[in-house]
């Protein structure tokens, strides 16, 4: 059994990151998980939150928004809405990004009104990116 | 015959023009580097996500719980076209290229009986074909502004774009770009981005490890990508555009540059010829004054 795995970032408009990993820690939509090398094929949705990967080299951090992964017996691909390494995190993009979420909420609750499906979706995706930023010390407001 | 003033300024002003399309040239030169560049980084991701859409796509298959997005409306009645070009002319036939495939498609499909609608994107391609398909526009984002394509401008075209899918304003969508081969072959294409065409070769080229588990399921998922899907599409034809664009510039500066300098040749020989035939004629004038004395 191979000990590491391919593992990519990618976010539309780079690719972030292309390592062997040892182990990758995902933010699924349903819950993190950790993909091992000879991981089952799968494909999940993520969620906004903090993407860990270890490697030789040592562990790398990202900070993803959303997007899926693709898993696969021979490579890990991360597919990223957006994706920055954790360290160039601050405040400002915190808040910028938070705001997105709101106006995405704001939007939602107003075009959607009596479907609460929609409305749901972006709560979440807002009280995600909220929870994320208290992960790694930034304030949503 | 002009007379040798006349050919001095037209030399000057020829020179002066050679000026300025040597200097789009180098801008051009330096702006395609850059543009290549995201071009180039953008592809890994369309790549991978074609590829999961494939998967995901042969796994829905022909299932009539699957989206519209996937499966079509059932009907092909109401075409959009989304002619994506340049902001400003000057490039060579980029535009024009884009703006005739785009004008021979929807000509075809008038012809067929069907409904054509039109969104265009930059200025230049909604100059080129509005004599012809000015009815049928419906609405124009101005990407003037734009400075670096960002995937967040692709999405809001993509966003306006599936509004009116969802208020059932069309059927099938399809973009026009040009795709960006290299510094002189730009290539005008036409891609399907509604109903999602699945990518030739992909999807059934790996069978074997296609029991994938899908969380939270497929039709969530597809749910999510497809209108994604149709994004990604816009950021990767903006982006080969832009790459095209600047292409096309440089090549189209380098050869006015190259006709200025000839031009300013062949000036520059009739200038001295004339110069010589004046001389010529003074002198002829001297000696014959003297043979007559």
């Amino acid at each position: 059994m191979a000990d590491t795995v391919q593992f990519d970032l990618v976010s539309p408009e780079r690719l972030l990151s292309s390592v062997e990993a040892k182990e990758v820690q995902i933010p699924g939509a349903e819950g993190d998980m950790t993909a091992l090398p000879d991981h089952a094929p799968l494909i999940t949705t993520l969620r906004p939150g903090i993407l860990k990967v270890t490697s030789d080299k040592g562990v790398d951090e990202y900070v993803v928004t959303g997007g899926f992964a693709e898993i696969s017996p021979n490579g890990i691909s991360v597919l990223a809405e957006q994706a920055l390494p954790k360290g160039d995190m601050t405040q400002e993009r915190m808040t910028e990004m938070v705001d997105a979420a709101k106006a995405t909420l704001a939007k939602a609750q107003e075009t959607f009104v009596n479907e609460p499906g929609p409305v749901d979706d972006a709560a979440k995706l807002l009280s995600d990116m909220v929870a994320m930023g208290g992960e790694i010390g930034l304030t949503a407001n | 015959m002009p007379s040798l003033k006349d050919l001095k300024t037209r030399i000057e002003s020829v020179k002066s023009t050679r000026k300025i399309t040597k200097a789009m040239q180098m801008v051009a030169a330096a702006k395609l580097r850059r543009a290549q560049e995201a071009a180039e980084m953008s592809r890994p991701y369309t790549e991978r996500f074609n590829h999961v859409m494939g998967k995901l796509a042969a796994t829905m298959g022909d299932n009539e719980s699957a989206p519209k997005l996937l499966r079509g409306t059932g009907s092909d009645q109401t075409h959009l076209l989304v002619v994506m070009t340049a902001e400003r002319g000057l490039c060579g036939g980029f535009n024009g290229n884009i703006a005739k495939l785009a004008r021979a498609e929807a000509q075809k499909l008038i012809a067929e009986g069907k409904t054509v609608k039109i969104i265009t994107v930059g200025k230049k391609g909604r100059d080129a074909i509005k004599r012809d398909l000015g009815d049928h526009f419906i609405h124009h984002v101005d990407m003037t502004e734009v400075k670096n394509v960002g995937y967040a401008d692709a999405q809001s075209i993509a966003a306006g774009i599936l509004d009116r899918f969802d208020a059932g304003e069309f059927d099938v969508a399809k973009i026009f770009f040009s795709e960006f081969q290299n510094v002189v072959t730009q290539i005008p294409t036409m891609q399907q981005v509604i109903p999602f065409d699945v990518p030739a070769g992909e999807g059934d080229a790996d069978d074997a490890d296609s029991f994938y588990d899908y969380e939270p399921d497929e039709a969530a998922i597809l749910a999510q990508l497809l209108p994604r899907a149709v994004a990604t599409a816009l950021f990767a034809g903006l982006l080969e555009n832009g790459a095209s664009e600047q292409g096309a510039r440089m090549s189209a500066m380098d050869n006015a540059t190259r006709n200025a300098g000839e031009m300013i040749d062949k000036l520059t020989i009739q200038f001295n010829r004339s110069r010589q035939a004046v001389i010529t004629n003074e002198l002829i004038e001297i000696i014959s004054g003297a043979e007559a004395l």
